[in-house]
């Protein structure tokens, strides 16, 4: 199946600590936090009070007010994010070119804000006041299609919905597209939107989320002692995935190859991961087969790390067990530590970090890991973010449901 | 111009994202000022919202521009 070989071009993403890849970069690297109280509804009757919201974004610089006012804000984030992408692999897309280039940007929730302002202008309204936009203002695959109206991409146009996964799973499935032959070019990801009353009370009422109304900034905290839950967060990250060959010819700026998928159902529970991470494990040995590495050879792995008290531990577990040995040789660190948990996005906005990280040969922390809890014992880069080697690395998420994807970097 | 016509101008400059002076008495909502059949739809809604009425769809079918939608309301209420 591989003759082909498939190349990250381009990078785009909107972050609770930027509403760039630089800005959101540097923010890492520092161990900075973008969790605050949440903003745009009273939040007195709410059990969790703050989230990653996105902060001061120039929307009007990608979209017409007209145009923006039809979209729900996780289609914003996910047009602007794809939009970066394009803009930075210098891509032009063609008359000549267009059926060759596809997109993918998946959604975990979609727009729920939407739909919430929207049942609740049914109820006091009635139906004659709901808006004709709602349906196409809401739906997951908007991003795709409204990404491919904009930039003329007349590939495969898709949208993958596993919840926490969706992200990394989209970038899986069109580099797959890409070494089908479907395309040639695909810009995938994912983006969310879910810090809205009931995505907020949803959460709270499932018991994933922390409680740290007091300590917001210190309450992502993978790993350590104290976690409680994670911390719900928006945004959008993109990749701009191309065949290897058509990057080289046209001088297109590399940041990684790359180079395996893997997927794994739990088959176990609605929301708790399988004992000992026994589902993870066996999506993190899938990637590696599928990249042809040996687990000594992983120098990195951007975990899923959302700073629940049964998943990370489960996390930890799962790539003992599928890294054995080697697994204490190598850097685990979660950058949800810094952004929170962006659900659909996640795994978008991560690959994104990782494709960064191998270009520019440094990790950036899991910061608040004060005391890692028992269990917890591998190198999680704490605190500080660490100039290392980076020639292979592994970007891991795991969501509702029991699905798993894992995907695999190489450095060029 | 009438207070009426006013009104209904102001929403079509918010509607569709126009500016004031392209949104002329006999400028085609869909031709001339870039709406789809969904804009004209929640234009519609909107005109109904601000004059507290109920446009029959097969009335809101005729209503293509600025002069129609005036007249519209002209005619049917206050």
């Amino acid at each position: 199946m591989k003759t082909k070989r498939v190349v990250i071009t381009g990078v785009g993403c909107v972050t609770p600590l930027g509403n760039s890849v630089d800005t959101t970069w540097q923010a890492l690297l520092a161990g900075e936090s973008g969790i605050a109280p949440l903003q745009g509804f009273d939040t007195d009757a709410f059990s969790v009070r703050f989230g990653g919201q996105i902060k001061n974004l120039a929307l009007n610089d990608w979209l017409s007010p007209k145009e923006a006012r039809k979209m729900d804000p996780f289609i914003h984030y996910g047009i602007i994010a794809g939009s970066q992408a394009l803009l930075d692999s210098g891509l032009e897309v063609t008359e000549a070119n267009a059926e060759r280039v596809g997109v993918s940007i998946g959604s975990g929730i979609g727009g729920i804000q939407t739909i919430e302002t929207q049942h609740q202008t049914l109820q006091e309204k009635g139906p004659r006041r709901v808006s004709p936009f709602f349906v196409p203002g809401s739906i997951i695959n908007m991003i795709s299609g409204n990404l491919s109206i904009m930039h003329g991409l007349k590939g495969p146009n898709m949208a993958i919905g596993t919840a926490c996964a969706s992200g990394t799973h989209s970038i899986g499935d069109a580099y797959r597209m890409i070494l089908h032959g479907d395309a040639d070019v695909m810009v995938a990801g994912g983006a969310e939107h879910a810090t809205t009353p009931l995505g907020v009370a949803g959460f709270a009422a499932a018991k994933a989320l922390s409680t740290r109304n007091d300590d917001p900034q210190a309450a992502s905290r993978p790993w350590d002692q104290g976690r409680d839950g994670f911390v719900l967060s928006d945004g959008a990250g993109a990749v701009v995935l191309e065949d290897y060959d058509l990057a080289k010819a046209r001088g297109a700026t590399i940041y990684c190859e790359v180079i395996g998928f893997g997927m794994s159902g739990d088959a176990y529970h609605m929301t708790k991961p399988a004992e000992g991470g026994e589902g993870g494990a066996r999506c993190l040995k899938q990637a590696l087969k599928n990249a042809g590495l040996n687990p000594d050879q992983v120098d990195y792995i951007n975990a899923h790390g959302t700073s629940t008290p049964a998943g990370d531990v489960c996390e930890a577990q799962a790539i003992k067990t599928a890294l054995g040995s080697a697994a204490y040789d190598t850097l685990v660190s979660s950058t949800k530590s810094m952004t929170g948990h962006s659900l659909g996005a996640a795994g978008a906005m991560e690959a994104v970090f990782t494709a960064k990280i191998m270009q520019q040969q440094v990790v950036p922390p899991t910061i608040n890991l004060d005391q890692p809890a028992e269990g917890c014992d591998l190198d999680f880069v704490p605190h500080t973010a660490r100039d290392v080697k980076v020639r292979y690395a592994l970007s891991n998420s795991l969501g509702f449901g029991g699905t798993n994807a894992s995907l695999v970097f190489a450095r060029v | 111009m009438s207070s009426i016509e006013e009104r209904v101008k102001k929403i079509v400059v918010e509607q569709l994202g126009v500016e004031e002076d392209q949104v002329t008495p006999d400028a085609s909502f869909i031709d001339d000022l870039g709406a789809d059949s969904l804009d004209t739809v929640e234009l519609v809604m909107a005109l109904e919202e601000e004059f507290d009425c109920e446009i029959p769809d097969e009335e809101a079918e005729k209503i293509a521009t600025l002069a129609q939608a005036t007249a519209y309301v002209e005619n049917n209420l206050e």
